[in-house]
């Protein structure tokens, strides 16, 4: 395997190349203790807080993408082929203030200081990514970013002044005007640098791989066979900066083309497991469009960014929350390794608690999601202490259809924190079938419930609540699909004064 | 005294940004951990307690000494001094010594080459303990008499009877949560050994002199041998008040021990596990009252969750007693305190300090009666409301003597279209069977200064340097409320020059001494008081020279725009500088400044401890989801008394950030110990502050037209904790949405947080007795 050792990047025009460096050291650490480019902060070190927000960019389609990413849960080899910028890079070396910097002293946006440079690289992305945001889409934007001083209101104000402001003397891709040529020479750098070989490195007893072929991977996963495998680095980060857990292998899928990727069968969607949450979500939204509050809740825009559908998957924790929509549309996991590719339902992947039916020597290739019938009843909540960034109390999904009889004759029932694993409700499911989809039915499905899951209490939520939530969230469905009440809001965001 | 009420006379006032927003959005403000180290520098990380009360038996440190990196490892044997870290009472250990007294609670400092290399070892500690019972939970605290301190108790001398007497009486039981700070910016010291036994810290604290005290104490050094700097925070809200001690201490500790740089920086969940929050509070009340409303006797009694040690909790519990008031008038009432010490953080001063606490029981007694009686609450509240020229006495003594609640309410409930809006809720949460709306106005009264007289002092320098810029130094810090900002322009303006020409260098122990805490609102307050003062003598000599050098009468010598001048005379203000250096005129001025006419009883809980009072008050409507308990703002109209603000802009933004961040305490910020009384939400994971979709869409925010009575730094008023209980209304708006399942007839058992779950409960407890 024709390797390297040498992360390449480009930072404020310039190529970095780093050598003999800890591949397991964050971005914020790279760039605060060895940089002293110490405008990016550590608020929490596990991607919750946003004062680490930094912008990385890629070239895809021959566009220059940005996202905004939680340079806490980035580690340095991640970065390899990508453009970093960071707060100190919108100045260009100048005086004066980029355009959403300003705006953001316009608006008496900053008190403590301490949140902002995070906040001003989140605006940065939204800035260069959309023209004329909405409320809805600065909230998305900013939902990763805490403030702890101002309350939001001046910083959601600075959102929409940014637009208004001139550029400056900076490099032009730092501003709004003829994004397209101002582009071209950073998609020529970054060109320069695309990887082309696999990463390999060993540094101080930690061994990371990058590989780029899938022949690679499986030889990779054979001779380690208790890798860790990195995607996202979402919740791997944490297993590292907060439980101080030493990975002595880490095999990095970013590299592997053939994990990226959305494929319309026509039947079903591919999604492989390596798109980021951001991607497939965007995708998702378009074929599925009931799950689309659902994906709105779905952690903070830089998570989603960094994080992807494989890995939510892969990774089975029983609050990930995009397993229950996943669940009811039959979604199935495409697995790959030594034995070669197989299929199974994702309902059977998971086996108990952080237990999946995968080998050591497998990983998840992609996820296959058959479109379902157009007139499927579907539809995805999650109830959180927090609507922005917060973990499931209970997560649901539910999919249903009416035969010409108007009797159920498919449902699907599925439920994140109700139990070990993300879960469907069978026996809700078994009620449910051949019945007509009226209140008795529904009763009866939710008393079926009851028997199917006996969930914990913890910090988020009692036992008793989460059952309540399992079962209210089923009669929400019920009353937006059958009942007669759309004269009326059934949830919070059907308030014209929420979704503004 | 009233004279100045109504006249909207506008002093100097202006909206300029935060005197570092520039720096803040490029990135380049300066915070402890940003400061260039040593390149010898070493790190620090804590080994914790693991249980929440248990004896310490055995300590092996063998495994952290063989981590990689590690260079020492510090117990509470190697204090030279003192091993306490109490702003008051001396009960508050840096190391644990023979008992843990909380899951968190710090016993060994473990000293490494790296940040990591420190943490790591951390967790190789290997403690012997001898488990014992844990006291967990204000009732058992409560019922085995465990108190950190004696309990507080106001009475006046008709309370029992005037209970026996009313109309109608009731009883209840409520709680409300406490809150953690989660200021951005974590707990951190950087602390260089120099010669001589001195030491050097840079440290995230809003009161350097007492870091600078406890660490003295601890090393057993004058405190001229120890400097602490501060020149931001990435926020405070009260975190940083005593409780920056401990870590400041064990920095310093290892510095001087290994005579190295040191620097701690606390990981978010060690932060989070080890520092105190703010007060829970438990109630019990029995308040008698005539069926019009009005109060005649409230009997309240508070227990307040204090934690293993005392900490600030007797300031804090004085001023939720002096706070139960709030805008009402108690003809008689009776209300107790019990500091209830549990094995938990200690928990300290928190925007508000108890003040919120102590309001939040009236206002929730009040609701409730008004259910009872089938009134608006609005009308409930404003029938009690503190009078003019009577009922203006407090139940602690002082007289309410620049009451503007109701002219304030009342321009809100218009501004508001209150009761049209309440109308429409009705009508809405006829149709809605699912979603329902609550609305609530509520409204605050809160007492400036400290409690404690003596705190109230402040002291500054000002140097003028011959080019005509100048440097100002005081005694206060700057957590991103503004305060240098507001200092800035006070000196500018006693100067006549632009701001451009003033800069506020850190605060150091080692150029204004004895400072207080910039805490309960005061900072600028006194600081700007101080910084005047010294810029007022600095202007005196000049005027004196001038009018000797040039034949003027000191009178007509203007200072403004950056010149100065006299009838036809225009000099540059550098240019006069010049002159006064040439003549050998002092160019730079201490000041002070101490708060006049306050008094205070402890022992009576009794006197004039508040210099005067802020007021504002606050419309929230909500949706709540009744199948689910989810809720959301929808609406906020906030109308605050900054008196004659010296920067509208600064006070605006610290009423938003108060209401918001009030709102969060009441509703989403859940703290939760589990059985063996380990802090479970110790991450912003698990610990959820208000998001930027918290922040509703329509949110309307007003400065009330006002101007101190008292003579107050250009006449404005303090305004960084009152807004904090203007989210009182976010609350009660959710108890009225809820009640809207009863028709409003029956008081929801709604307890703060309002959490899913919380509201949920409370919905299905009406719709169970609506029948």
């Amino acid at each position: 395997m024709n390797t390297s050792s040498t992360v390449r990047f480009i930072l404020d025009g310039q190529i970095v190349e780093l050598e003999d460096f800890d591949p397991t050291r964050s971005l914020l650490q790279y760039l605060r203790e060895d940089l002293h480019r110490c405008g990016t902060k550590e608020g929490c070190a596990e991607g919750d807080c946003g004062a680490c927000t930094v912008v990385i960019g890629e070239a895809v389609d021959n566009r220059l993408q940005l996202r905004s990413i939680n340079a806490c849960l980035l580690l340095l080899p991640m970065l390899h082929g990508k453009l970093l910028i960071t707060v100190e890079s919108l100045q260009a070396g100048l005086s004066e203030l980029h355009p959403v910097q300003q705006a953001m002293v316009d608006c008496h946006a900053s008190q403590c200081g301490f949140c902002t440079p995070g906040f001003v690289m989140s605006l940065f992305a939204l800035y260069k990514n959309q023209q004329h945001p909405d409320r809805d889409q600065i909230n998305d934007n900013l939902s990763g970013n805490l403030c702890r001083c101002t309350g939001y209101r001046p910083i959601i104000e600075a959102a929409e002044r940014m637009y208004q402001l001139p550029a400056g003397e900076g490099p032009a891709w730092l501003y709004r005007e003829q994004q397209a040529t101002a582009e071209q020479g950073l998609l020529e750098q970054l060109q320069r640098i695309k990887p082309e070989h696999s990463l390999a490195i060993d540094h101080a007893g930690t061994r990371f791989f990058a590989p780029t072929t899938i022949a690679e991977l499986a030889e990779l996963k054979q001779q380690y066979p208790e890798a860790t495998l990195l995607a996202g680095n979402t919740d791997v980060g944490l297993w590292m900066y907060k439980q101080l857990r030493q990975l002595p292998v880490i095999i990095y899928l970013g590299l592997l083309q053939a994990l990226h990727g959305i494929d319309d069968s026509g039947s079903e969607i591919r999604i492989g497991a390596m798109v980021s949450l951001s991607d497939a979500f965007a995708s998702m939204a378009d074929y599925f469009p009931a799950l689309g509050d659902l994906i709105r809740q779905f952690a903070s825009l830089p998570i989603r960014n960094a994080g992807t559908l494989g890995g939510n998957v892969a990774n089975g924790s029983p609050i990930g929350d995009s397993m229950p929509a996943l669940l009811t549309l039959d979604t199935r996991v495409l697995l790959n390794g030594a034995g070669g590719q197989r299929e199974l339902a994702l309902e059977d992947f998971y086996l108990g608690y952080q237990q999946q039916d995968m080998a050591t020597d497998e990983w998840v290739e992609a996820l296959l999601i058959p479109k379902p019938a157009d007139d499927m009843l579907l539809a995805g909540y999650k109830v959180s202490k927090r609507f922005d960034q917060d973990i499931s109390a209970v997560c649901a999904s539910f999919g249903l259809l009416l035969d010409s009889d108007q009797r159920i004759n498919h449902v699907r029932i599925a439920y994140g924190g109700m139990a070990a694993i993300p879960m469907r409700s069978h026996q809700a499911e078994q009620v449910l079938l051949g019945k007509p989809w009226d209140e008795q039915s529904l009763e009866l499905a939710c008393g079926a419930i009851a028997d199917d899951f006996t969930p914990l209490s913890d910090l988020r939520a009692s036992s008793a609540y989460r059952m309540q939530l399992a079962q209210n969230l089923m009669r929400r469905f019920y009353l937006e699909t059958a009942a007669d009440m759309q004269d009326q809001p059934l949830k919070l965001l059907d308030l014209a004064e929420v979704s503004a | 005294m009233n004279e100045a009420i109504g006249q909207p006379t506008r002093l100097f006032s202006s909206a300029l940004p935060h005197e570092s927003a520039r720096m803040h959005v490029a990135g380049s403000a300066l915070f402890v951990d940003d400061i260039t180290v040593a390149e010898n520098t070493l790190y620090v990380a804590l080994v914790p307690s693991e249980h929440a009360r248990a004896r310490i038996l055995s300590i092996d440190t063998s495994e952290i000494l063989a981590s990689p990196g590690v260079v020492a490892v510090f117990a509470a044997g190697d204090i030279p001094g003192a091993n306490d870290c109490g702003p008051i009472i001396h009960d508050d250990p840096i190391l644990a010594e023979g008992e843990v007294q909380y899951v968190g609670q710090p016993i060994l400092i473990v000293v490494a080459e790296t940040y990591m290399q420190a943490r790591i070892a951390a967790r190789m500690a290997n403690i012997e303990y001898e488990i014992l019972q844990p006291v967990l939970g204000l009732q058992q605290a409560y019922n085995q008499q465990s108190f950190v301190l004696p309990p507080m108790r106001l009475t006046s001398d008709g309370v029992s009877q005037q209970l026996a007497d009313s109309e109608l009486s009731q009883t209840g039981e409520f709680r409300i949560g406490g809150q953690e700070h989660f200021y951005l910016e974590g707990q951190i010291s950087y602390v260089q050994p120099k010669e001589d036994g001195c030491l050097h810290i840079w440290t995230s604290t809003q009161h350097p002199t007492e870091m600078q005290q406890v660490v003295a104490h601890m090393l057993e050094r004058d405190a001229n041998q120890v400097v602490v700097e501060m020149r931001r925070m990435g926020g405070g809200f009260g975190g940083k008040e005593s409780q920056s001690a401990l870590y400041c201490c064990a920095t310093a500790l290892a510095a001087d021990l290994l005579q190295c740089p040191v620097k701690c920086r606390l990981d978010r969940d060690d932060d989070m596990l080890m520092t105190g929050k703010r007060h829970h509070f438990a109630y019990r009340y029995q308040v008698g009252y005539a069926p019009d409303g009005l109060i005649q006797a409230l009997q309240l009694k508070m227990l307040v969750g204090a934690g293993f040690s005392a900490d600030l909790s007797g300031p804090v519990a004085t001023r939720a007693l002096c706070h139960v008031d709030n805008a009402y008038f108690l003809a008689q009432s009776d209300i107790s305190v019990y500091c209830c010490k549990t094995n938990t953080q200690s928990n300290t001063a928190f925007r508000g300090f108890g003040g919120p606490q102590g309001a939040f029981a009236t206002e929730y007694i009040i609701d409730s009666m008004a259910r009872e009686l089938g009134l608006d609450p609005l009308d409930v509240r404003k029938r009690n409301f503190y009078g003019r020229q009577q009922r203006n006495r407090t139940p602690y003594g002082q007289v309410v003597e620049d009451n503007v609640i109701h002219e304030l309410v009342e321009q809100l409930e218009t501004s508001s279209d209150y009761r049209q809006r309440r109308q429409a809720i009705a009508e809405f949460n006829k149709q809605s069977t699912v979603i329902k709306k609550g609305i609530a106005l509520t409204p605050v009264k809160f007492g400036i200064s400290f409690n404690v007289r003596h705190f109230n002092q402040a002291g500054a320098l000002v140097h003028v340097y011959t080019d005509g810029s100048v440097m100002v130094n005081h005694g206060g810090t700057e957590m991103g409320q503004g305060l240098h900002t507001k200092v800035v322009q006070v000196v500018a303006h006693e100067l006549g020059i632009a701001v451009e020409r003033v800069r506020i260098s850190a605060t150091d122990t080692s150029k204004v001494a004895n400072t207080s805490a910039t805490a309960a609102s005061t900072g600028a307050d006194l600081n700007a008081k101080a910084a005047q003062q010294a810029a007022q003598q600095i202007r005196q000599r000049l005027i004196a020279l001038m009018a000797d050098r040039f034949d003027l009468e000191p009178e007509r010598i203007v200072f403004a725009g950056d010149y100065i001048t006299a009838g036809e005379g225009v000099w540059r203000f550098d240019e006069i500088v010049q002159l006064a250096y040439q003549e050998r005129i002092q160019l730079w001025s201490d000041g002070f400044y101490k708060t006049p006419g306050l008094s205070w009883d402890m022992d009576s809980l009794t006197g004039n401890p508040f210099y005067y009072f802020a007021y504002g008050a606050a419309v929230s409507e909500v949706a709540i989801d009744t199948l689910t308990g989810e809720s959301r703002l929808l609406r906020a109209d906030l109308l605050h008394d900054a008196g004659n603000p010296i920067n509208p802009a600064i006070d605006l933004g610290q009423v938003e950030g108060g209401f918001i961040q009030g709102m969060g305490w009441l509703t989403s910020e859940e703290l939760v110990w589990n059985e063996a009384g380990r802090l479970m939400t110790h991450a912003p994971s698990t610990y959820k502050i208000p998001a930027v979709s918290d922040c509703p869409v329509d949110f309307r925010v007003e400065l009330f037209e006002n101007r101190n009575v008292k003579d107050s730094i250009m006449r404005s008023k303090a305004v960084g904790e009152p807004p904090l209980l203007l989210a009182f209304s976010v609350f009660f708006a959710i108890r009225d949405a809820i009640a809207s399942v009863a028709d409003g007839k029956i008081n929801p058992p709604l307890s703060a947080p309002a959490t899913g779950e919380e509201i949920l409960a409370a919905v299905d407890y009406c719709k169970e007795r609506r029948r």
